[in-house]
């Protein structure tokens, strides 16, 4: 299984990275599951970090924006495939209050690196199990190229 | 009356992998009773063992969220869609 995501989507999340450092920047991956439970993803939704009292280390998208992304999604036929956003100045890799605030199952979680303003690493985590056992794996990002 | 309930993708696998649900309600409690009624997989997944709701689920009555609406008790019409949306935070 893997996140597939075209070049111009991988480029744009990370760039959100680099243009709201040193704070974390976040965002929807709407897109489609395929048959074997990989994702494409279609759209970047950016999204605004509500986390205002601690911008640098915590991000938090406002379930208003989650209803009208997912609405919109479903309505184009899509679905939200995952979320990204960013580790200013940290490594690209799912922390505990990554997996404590993580309560979409089966979606993807893109984290990026972003050291001194640049985007570094981008990797994906796939949440996997029900709410008391909930887990991160590793999940291959495969970026397409046109 | 008959209003939809749009599922979010974690929890379609207790919800016979359906994306939108009909339900029968007067309020946007009846419609979540409604709901678990016919899907009783998703009752844990919803709600906490003292009933309410689990503190990372988010319910909303078209664009409000019900809780700053009259929660449970908020009525809804026909054209109303109730949308159950798991939070999404984090951070380094």
């Amino acid at each position: 299984m893997a996140l597939k995501i075209p070049v111009e989507l991988y480029d744009q999340l990370r760039q959100h990275g680099e243009a709201t450092y040193p704070h974390e920047c976040c965002g929807v991956l709407v897109g489609e599951f395929d048959e074997s439970g990989g994702k494409v993803v279609k759209a970047a939704v950016t999204c605004g970090n509500t986390r205002t009292d601690s911008l640098a280390n915590r991000y938090h998208i406002s379930p208003s924006e989650l209803v009208r992304i997912q609405r919109d999604a479903m309505l184009a036929g899509h679905d939200i495939v995952g979320f990204y956003h960013s580790h200013p100045d940290h490594p690209a890799r799912w922390s505990t209050t990554d997996l404590a605030e993580a309560h979409w199952t089966g979606s993807s979680y893109v984290i990026t690196s972003v050291e001194n303003g640049r985007a570094v690493v981008t990797n994906s985590f796939l949440l996997l199990d029900h709410e008391e056992a909930k887990h991160f794996e590793d999940e291959l990002l495969e970026v397409i190229e046109h | 009356m008959s209003i939809k309930v749009l599922i979010p993708t974690p929890l379609r696998p207790y919800a016979g992998k359906q994306s939108i649900i009909e339900v029968n309600a007067q309020t946007v409690g009846e419609a979540l009773s409604d709901l678990v009624a016919r899907h009783p997989d998703l009752r844990k997944h919803l709600f906490s063992e003292d009933g309410k709701l689990r503190s990372f689920v988010n319910v909303y009555l078209n664009d409000e969220d019900i809780r700053y609406l009259n929660k449970d008790a908020t009525p809804v019409k026909e054209t109303d869609t109730v949308t159950i949306v798991p939070s999404v935070a984090g951070g380094r």
